[in-house]
């Protein structure tokens, strides 16, 4: 480096006045991983209560709470920041970028982000509790019903909105503008592509969750009836604006998981992604229908029956897409020359747990056996294999994969696979069981249970303590790493990786590509 | 062999349980599966269900097939030189359009099973089911003489649920008083609310339909064979929501004529007490025990309180009656006291507000008669 550029600043200023994407992006990694002990911590909370039929640790009302504050926390502090992390570390370098398009738009998206949490947890202590009404807040037990802390709800899904919506203009603008000279497009790495999916789709949809609370808020103190049926307005209104967010929510949270698969699975195969461009379609296909199923989360809510088969066929047609995505993958696989360090491991527990899920959701997709599994445990199981071994399995993934660039040392093995297997092994005693509760006709979001439910709820509360403490281990294999790790001097860390990330110097300089690098046609992407 | 003994058991003998338990019907300890239930929307529900999962299953073992004869046969360690192909339109072609193919395969038999569950004509007898925070309401319409409605309250006592008392067979899935049905009739349900979204399900009667305040859903169920059937509130309606059960009490023509009779007998004698005038020990007898069973959760048997406030030497109870019939009747918004008017009958709010006002040394000496109620409920 010239004497002309600039380090890291010192001290605390660093971290709050910092425009440097590696430095915002470790910054969103740590706050989300803080988010996800927290969140993980009210899920301890509801699986000690289940433990066994009877009330014993809370009572319903706090339970309520701590199922709600799990939801929140995790999708709105745990997941979502996590991916932005990986985007502000990964976009840059994966493009030949010097930083992000909007530096400073994208420390004040970050800084945001721990006051909010702050406010949301702090509902916990107010009179009345914090919102026990469930992460989908259905109105009017979120209006008319709901505790005082509801209004601090409110302003905290608003701010989450205006910091989702900041990042994702920074990532559009971005790859937008700022792509080396000879990177197009169809050049860009998948991580690239579906991170900018992503971003399009919450600029499209955060609004629309943004007007939800504020009509909410409306109706709570200024008098409207949005929501409310005594005053003309309509209670499944709420539903459907939320869940024409919600559904491509669940969109936002997986696609970048998908392009974090498909880097690390050709580079572990040692054989290029099978089908580049169909991926990307497949993406952008996704996205698309993510816009027109909404109301399958509502197939009970007495749709006409034209409106259910609509949403019935277009949700089927998502199995296409994903099972392009699937069938790429594993034909990524087929006749490669396979290790198995622990970003692989993680990458195929996602494959198999992940395709688990989308087998399940195809089954929630067909409405009149829906009508049985909707609001079960069967819909519990479900969006944890999705969402669990999906985005949380494929971000763990990334962190083995991408930590030795970043810190320039690498993680230990043995313990990065001892994670792997704890986690593999919990996560499923937890959530399998809960397909066969769901079948057998436990509803969701109860305290307490018959007793024919008993077995399968102890299984799954040991599952999630096993599950819970393994990410302890995953804490210290990486504060370890950085602490005092073996030193990686080779910039390509891994044989098989491909990619702009992987030319830069290992640990990466503080500034990267402040001239564009030379795109190499032959091996753009991975 | 206590409850906790017989589940460790069960834990340690594992699968063979599990397997043995899941061929039984119905909801049994460790069920699996979904249930076939007692009605034949039911059946086609299990068979669609038992489809998808059957394909499913079917390409699962297809795609984790090849991808573990990967895993196994394509590793590095085995000295394999990796190929470079990829891209192959054939191949990706024939990936679209096959699940393509496979997805009109299941599209068919849901959609027609759909267009039945949606055949809500022809039914024979109505039930309009309200959900309230924390119970149902049923009420049965369409019938000649008296309607027949009541409230249908959890019967778990709270010993039970707070492990004092050892738990019961049919523990949170068991009523003070169950709907009740006949057998090979289709019975349509209108569901609605109260207050807050709930959803009336009972899965062996494959009907799940949400109860929304200002809407009326329609669903019907047409059980063929006669028994009890057991469900619970499936949308998440606040505190208590784990604490609303439902049962169905499916019985043959004739018993269901007989409990329909009863029902109306005891509604007809209810209308005639309305018009009558009590003394103050009857009252206080018929005000004691609406007390134990609609008060005395929240006040307690002294009148002590609790969850709610103290009726012994309470202000409302030893202050003006139209206050305390204004609480008893409508409620005190944004606390737990419900509005009892809609809950109780005339005669049993008589009663009790009489009761609360002298006892638990209150000795206001003053009564209400049914008479009052009413016209205090009409303004």
């Amino acid at each position: 480096m010239g004497d002309h550029h600039h380090g890291p600043a010192k001290g605390l200023s660093r971290w709050l006045f910092t425009t440097n994407h590696k430095d915002i992006g470790t910054m969103y990694l740590w706050f989300s991983f803080a988010m996800f002990i927290l969140g993980g911590f009210f899920a301890m909370v509801i699986r000690a209560e289940l433990f066994q039929p009877g009330m014993q640790l809370v009572e319903p009302a706090f339970f309520n709470q701590m199922t709600t504050l799990h939801g929140l926390v995790m999708v709105f502090g745990a997941i979502m920041p996590s991916f932005v992390g990986l985007a502000n570390w990964l976009i840059p370098m994966m493009i030949g970028a010097p930083d992000m398009a909007l530096p400073r738009m994208n420390n004040w998206s970050f800084w945001i982000l721990p006051p909010t949490f702050l406010l949301l947890a702090s509902t916990l202590f107010m009179e009345g509790g914090a919102p026990a009404f469930g992460w989908t807040f259905y109105a009017p037990l979120s209006t008319t019903y709901a505790p005082p802390s509801v209004t601090f709800f409110i302003f905290s899904v608003h701010v989450l909105g205006l910091s989702s919506i900041m990042g994702s203009i920074n990532i559009i603008a971005t790859v937008m503008n700022m792509r080396a000279p000879g990177m197009t497009y169809m050049k860009m790495p998948l991580f690239v592509w579906t991170w900018l999916i992503t971003a399009f789709l919450l600029v499209a949809v955060m609004p629309v969750l943004a007007g939800a609370v504020t009509m909410m808020l409306m109706d709570i103190h200024f008098g409207t009836s949005f929501f409310s049926a005594a005053g003309g307005g309509d209670p499944v209104l709420f539903q459907h604006v939320f869940w024409f967010f919600g559904h491509p929510e669940v969109y936002i949270i997986i696609l970048p998981a998908f392009g974090v698969v498909s880097q690390i699975i050709p580079a572990f195969s040692r054989k290029p992604l099978f089908g580049y461009d169909s991926m990307v379609y497949a993406t952008a296909s996704i996205a698309f229908l993510s816009f027109i199923v909404w109301a399958h989360h509502m197939y009970t809510v007495g749709m006409p029956v034209a409106g259910e088969l609509f949403f019935m066929y277009a949700t089927m047609l998502i199995a296409v897409p994903t099972g392009v995505k699937v069938f790429n993958w594993v034909t990524t696989m087929w006749r490669g020359a396979l290790t198995f360090e622990t970003p692989m491991l993680f990458c195929i527990g996602f494959l198999v747990l992940f395709t688990i899920g989308g087998f399940t959701g195809l089954m929630l997709s067909i409405a009149p056996a829906d009508f049985q599994y909707h609001d079960s445990y069967f819909v519990v199981a479900h969006f944890h294999y999705v969402m669990v071994a999906g985005a949380v399995f494929s971000m763990s993934a990334a962190v083995y994969y991408w930590l030795p660039k970043w810190c320039g040392k690498m993680y230990n093995e043995a313990m990065g696979k001892t994670h792997f297997w704890i986690s593999f092994i919990g996560f499923n005693l937890t959530f399998f069981p809960q397909h066969f509760v769901g079948l057998a006709g436990m509803p969701r979001r109860i305290p307490d249970y018959a007793l024919q439910f008993a077995d399968f709820n102890m299984m799954s509360s040991i599952g999630a303590f096993i599950y819970g403490a393994s990410q302890i281990l995953f804490l210290y294999n990486v504060i370890a790493t950085i602490v005092a790790g073996k030193p990686v001097s080779d910039d390509k860390v891994w044989e098989g990786a491909e990619g702009l990330e992987w030319t830069v110097p290992t640990p990466a300089p503080y500034h990267t590509f402040e001239t564009p690098p030379k795109v190499d046609p032959e091996h753009a992407h991975s | 062999m206590s409850f906790e003994a017989k589940r460790l058991c069960k834990l340690a003998l594992g699968p063979v349980l599990i397997l043995m338990s899941a061929a039984v019907a119905g909801a049994e300890v460790n069920q699996v599966n979904m249930s076939q239930g007692a009605t034949d929307v039911g059946h086609d529900i299990y068979n669609l269900h038992m489809l998808i999962l059957g394909i499913c299953t079917v390409i699962g073992i297809g795609v984790f097939g090849v991808m573990f004869y990967s895993i196994i046969y394509h590793r590095k360690s085995k000295g394999v030189t990796p190929a470079t192909f990829h891209e192959s339109t054939k191949v990706e072609i024939a990936w679209t359009v096959v699940p393509f193919l496979i997805l009109i395969g299941m599209a068919v038999p849901a959609t027609s099973t759909l267009l039945d569950i949606y055949d809500n004509e022809d039914a024979e007898l109505d039930i309009m089911v309200t959900g309230y925070q924390w119970k149902w309401k049923y009420e049965y319409l369409n019938e000649n003489g008296e309607n027949v409605s009541f409230f249908s309250n959890l019967r778990t006592p709270q010993s039970e649920i707070y492990n004092t008392e050892n738990k019961g067979e049919h523990y949170l899935l068991e009523v003070d008083e169950p709907v009740v049905i006949p057998v090979d009739t289709k019975v349509r349900f209108l569901v609605t609310a109260n207050d807050v979204i709930h959803s009336w399900w009972v899965p062996e009667l494959a009907v799940k339909k949400d109860a929304i305040p200002g809407f009326i859903n329609e669903t019907w169920t047409r059980a063929t064979e006669t028994g009890i059937y057991r469900g619970q509130c499936a949308e998440l309606c606040g505190k208590d929501h784990g604490f609303m059960p439902i049962v169905v009490n499916v019985v043959s023509r004739d018993e269901y004529n007989d409990w329909l009779g009863a029902k109306q007998a005891e509604a007809a004698e209810i209308k005639a007490l309305m018009a009558q005038t009590f003394t103050m020990d009857e009252l206080m007898e018929r005000g004691e025990a609406v007390y134990q069973r609609a008060c005395l959760a929240c006040h307690g048997a002294k009148g002590e309180g609790g969850v709610g406030k103290a009726i012994a030497g309470s202000p409302i109870a030893t202050g003006e009656l139209g206050v305390h019939l204004d609480v008893g009747i409508n409620g005190v918004p944004g606390t737990s006291m419900q509005a009892f008017g809609g809950q109780m009958n005339d005669v049993d709010m008589a009663a009790v507000i009489t009761y609360q006002r002298n006892a638990f040394g209150n000795n206001m000496g003053d009564m209400v008669q049914p008479i009052d109620v009413f016209n205090y409920k009409k303004g």
